[in-house]
């Protein structure tokens, strides 16, 4: 069971409100990503559930329970945090029975628990060692198995991924999702990264400043946004957001095009000339100064053979127009 | 990353190095060396460096005057009692100072440093009636209770650099890990500060062994650890240079040897983490 | 950060030093600040009355005043003088590759473990005593008249022998500063074509004042109250010529037994030492934000 429902959830320090009321409900084997902007209180959040802060107002119920005053330790929830924290004097084997004895677990049980999930991690060569001869990755694999030996009802991952190199950003992306295939246990994970928070996440829940701008699945967020704010955070290379004429045309103050949804068209009724080009092989991502527009970004085929200085024209999809209000809420088609 | 420099460079800077070491260090090697010349050789006008006849006279003479001992384990008693006590005291204040920190504590931190300030002189009278109306004048416990006063702040500072250093999160992971309060120090926070406690006892064990105004001032005969023993050699007896080196010799050698393992707590504690 | 129940727990924790060391400061203070302004004499006990700002009057015009506060400064800065300008030139030599560093770095650390009374007694009578010091043979051995240093230079002989108790100080501090310079920066400057003396003035000089300035702060805090050095070597004389503030207030309540105005003397040692403190607290507060 892991079900968290938070109703209400305020917080702030000295004065200055940092979570300024969540209702969220997070389904038991759900995998919720809160993500948003650096400041933007995603991980406090987080603490709260965690219980390693104090909620100023608000309920935080867990399995149907009231939480909001339990300590962390009672929660029955793990956390995997964005500096693994790791005990640098207990070796890996003791790193993660920890939790196993801080419950008084026989040894020969916690044994038999830390061989299992050394096992599942690849981490049985590693038990003696100190986290300190460990790689960045295992030292990674260590603080998720001292999570999973306790058999939460949620595990909650604080940025767990920041600190590694992006090569071995994707294989733990991928390890992650697994473990959560395999387990089915809730996960709530916290990431500054719109990328890992689309592709592991059953539900994101974009913060900003301290509200929610929008819950839903990866695919919902991307088509249909709430507003400005969503529209430009979901989505690499960012959505392109024109105002002024072009957008009155359609009726909004800001119009959004997403540069996947560009085509370069001889008849295309934006012309423009190119300014920066990234040829990637599989994409090509070009930079073009559209007269009366502005800058736009165009996401075009691997082979376009596009340089600095050609004129285009271009055409945005037919339907793929976002239409903003002034006050950046989405106009309903 | 080693820079190239060549040999004969490193001869000549080697040689200067060791060169102004060494007369730094002539004070307290012609110290050691002349506790173990006879008395006579000790003041002969023609010093001779190492070529005398080697006694340990010098030492039996003053072992055997048992006062020699009594100072030397008051000494023992005042700077190890003060600096334990001292840790007692400081290890909670500092866990809490470094671990949740509140919007006071950065001026908790300075106005302890600032009782550090005071020169002691300023306040030599009360202590003195103090300890004297209270019979802790010429006590190990008066002391005891004025070093540990004195050094707290040291404590404090040193012990707050090093838990600083511990990160938040791994406090935190224990916490979510089911530990509690108790278990937090015990199994994860006290593990990880040993050699930080470790280094701030040993410099102020230092600091309180050769602390020279409170030993001064507040002891006559019971009492007197070695600063002030030693102190009493002033005249006339201070003409006996072999056996004033080696009583000068016991007195040091202990702390000489602490010291050497401390330098690099040394810094950072006397200059209350500002140099690292 | 933190919850409610930390908070209360740390609040607990942090009251024994705190209250301690607020009853350490504030008590004896008072008491010296009341003191000041009685006359109050340990040899005529039950003559104690309330004489005002007197106690302050006598100790301006008692005539070791201006000399002790005058041998105070002396002491103070000629001891920083010799030890931060000893202190870099050793630093900078103790930071390149040297056979033997550490024995070397043992050496000069040394004097600085050493007890007060135990340096001043070996400085005075090993070293400096006119008949059987060391420095008397060398002299005479050279052909020199050995100099009787404690009658002819007094205060200058406790500055070389406090001097040299805080070298290592000074040069230990400065070399930890130097090490931590960073590398990439010389490489850097090195490239763009500084010399090592441009390198040294451009660099070291900027990174090493934050250091000095900590030294000469934190030294004078402690030279402020240098005692034992004196009470051994010269008991503050010949005459006044080596009694410092500390020394005569300490001569004023311990050997005169007059309370009141070693008190008033004590208040005066204490502001004085403050202005330095409020410096040397800016700093160290700079850096707990940094």
């Amino acid at each position: 069971m892991g079900e968290i429902v938070l109703s209400d959830v305020r917080k702030s320090f000295g004065g200055v409100s940092i979570i300024q009321g969540i209702d969220l409900t997070i389904k038991d084997g759900e995998f919720v990503v809160f993500v948003g902007p650096s400041g933007c209180g995603k991980s406090t959040l987080l603490r709260l559930i965690a219980g390693l802060e104090d909620t100023t107002d608000g309920i935080i119920a867990i399995d149907g329970r009231d939480a909001t005053r339990l300590p962390p330790a009672r929660r029955g929830l793990a956390m995997v945090f964005q500096s693994y924290a790791l005990y640098p004097h207990m070796s890996v084997r003791k790193n993660i029975a920890f939790p196993l004895r801080m419950a008084g677990m026989p040894a020969a049980e916690q044994d038999r628990k830390v061989e299992a999930a050394a096992k599942v991690l690849n981490l049985t060569p590693y038990l003696d060692r100190r986290p300190s001869q460990l790689s960045g990755g295992q030292r990674q694999r260590v603080a998720i198995g001292r999570a999973i030996v306790r058999e939460p009802s949620a595990f909650l991952f604080d940025e767990p991924l920041s600190n590694l190199d992006a090569a071995l950003r994707v294989s733990m992306r991928q390890e992650i999702s697994e473990l959560h295939q395999s387990l089915k246990t809730t996960m709530i994970y916290v990431t500054h990264d719109q990328v890992e928070a689309m592709t592991m996440a059953d539900k994101i829940v974009v913060l900003n400043a301290g509200r929610i701008e929008q819950v839903g699945s990866p695919l919902e967020l991307y088509k249909t946004p709430a507003n400005l704010f969503v529209a430009g955070f979901i989505g690499s290379p960012k959505m392109n957001f024109i105002e002024g004429a072009e957008a009155a045309k359609h009726g909004a103050h800001t119009l959004g095009v997403r540069p996947e949804h560009i085509a370069i068209a001889a008849d295309g009724p934006w012309k423009g000339v190119v300014g920066i080009s990234e040829h990637l092989g599989s994409d090509t991502f070009l930079k073009v100064q559209v007269d009366g527009m502005g800058p736009l970004t165009v996401r075009a085929g691997g082979e376009v053979e596009l340089h600095y200085g050609d004129a285009v024209s271009l055409a945005a999809q037919p339907g793929k127009l976002h239409r903003f209000d002034a006050a950046g809420h989405t106009l309903s088609a | 990353m080693a820079r190239h420099v060549s040999n004969s460079r490193k001869a000549v800077v080697t040689a200067l190095a060791w060169g102004i070491g060494l007369l730094i260090f002539f004070p307290i090697l012609w110290t050691i060396l002349t506790s173990f010349k006879t008395e006579g050789e000790a003041i002969n006008s023609h010093p001779s460096f190492l070529f005398f006849d080697w006694t340990l006279e010098n030492y039996h003479t003053v072992n055997e005057r048992s006062d020699y001992l009594g100072h030397f384990w008051n000494s023992v008693v005042i700077a190890v009692g003060s600096t334990l006590v001292g840790l007692l005291i400081a290890i909670p204040a500092a866990w809490s100072m470094a671990f949740v920190p509140g919007k006071r504590t950065k001026d908790l931190l300075m106005w302890m440093l600032s009782t550090k300030m005071m020169p002691a002189v300023g306040v030599l009278v009360p202590i003195y009636l103090l300890a004297r109306d209270t019979g802790l004048l010429d006590t190990k416990l008066g002391l005891v209770i004025v070093l540990t006063l004195v050094n707290l702040p040291i404590i404090v500072w040193m012990l707050y650099t090093y838990f600083k250093e511990i990160p938040g999160e791994i406090l935190e992971a224990a916490r979510m890990d089911g530990a509690s309060l108790g278990s937090e120090i015990l199994y994860v926070l006290t593990p990880m500060a040993v050699p930080g406690i470790a280094s701030t006892l040993l410099l102020n064990v230092i600091l309180a062994w050769n602390e020279s105004f409170w030993t001064l001032n507040l002891t006559a005969a019971n009492s007197a650890p070695l600063t002030a023993f030693i102190a009493s050699y002033s005249s006339p007896e201070g003409l006996f240079y072999a056996k004033l080196s080696a009583a000068s010799t016991m007195a040091i050698a202990p702390i000489l040897i602490l010291g050497w393992f401390s330098q690099k707590q040394l810094v950072r504690g006397l200059t209350f983490g500002a140099v690292k | 950060m933190a919850t409610q129940a930390s908070r209360t727990a740390s609040r607990l924790m942090l009251s024994p030093a705190v209250v301690l060391l607020f009853l350490w400061m504030i008590v004896p203070l008072g008491m010296t600040i009341y003191f000041s302004l009685l006359r109050f004499n340990l040899l005529m006990p039950g003559t104690e009355e309330f004489t005002g700002f007197e106690n302050y009057f006598y100790f301006f015009t008692d005539p070791a005043f201006w000399p002790a506060l005058v041998n105070t400064l002396t002491l103070v800065l000629g001891v920083l003088v010799i030890t931060v300008v000893g202190g870099v030139a050793l630093a900078v030599l103790l930071d390149q590759p040297v056979w033997g560093q550490g024995i070397v770095r043992i050496l000069v650390i040394a004097p600085f473990f050493v007890m007060p009374s135990v340096s001043a007694l070996v400085w005075k009578n090993m070293l400096m005593n006119p008949v059987n010091g060391l420095f008397a043979a060398i002299a005479r051995g050279l052909g020199l008249e050995p100099i009787d240093f404690f009658a002819e230079a007094p205060l200058a002989s406790i500055i070389v022998i406090v001097a040299w108790q805080w070298l290592p100080f000074a040069t230990l501090i400065l070399l930890t500063a130097l090490q931590s310079l960073d590398r990439e920066q010389m490489d850097a400057a090195e490239m763009d074509g500084a010399g090592p003396i441009r390198r040294f003035v451009h660099l070291t000089v900027p990174h090493l004042t934050r250091a000095i300035t900590v030294v000469v702060l934190i030294q004078t805090i402690f030279l402020l109250s240098v005692f034992a050095e004196i009470l051994v070597t010269t008991n503050g004389g010949p005459g006044t010529a080596s009694t410092t503030l500390t020394f005569l207030v300490y001569m004023q309540s311990m050997l005169q037994f007059d309370v009141g105005l070693g008190s008033a003397g004590g208040i005066v040692a204490v502001i004085l030492a403050n202005i330095v403190a409020i410096f040397l607290m800016r700093m160290i507060g700079k850096n707990l934000e940094a």
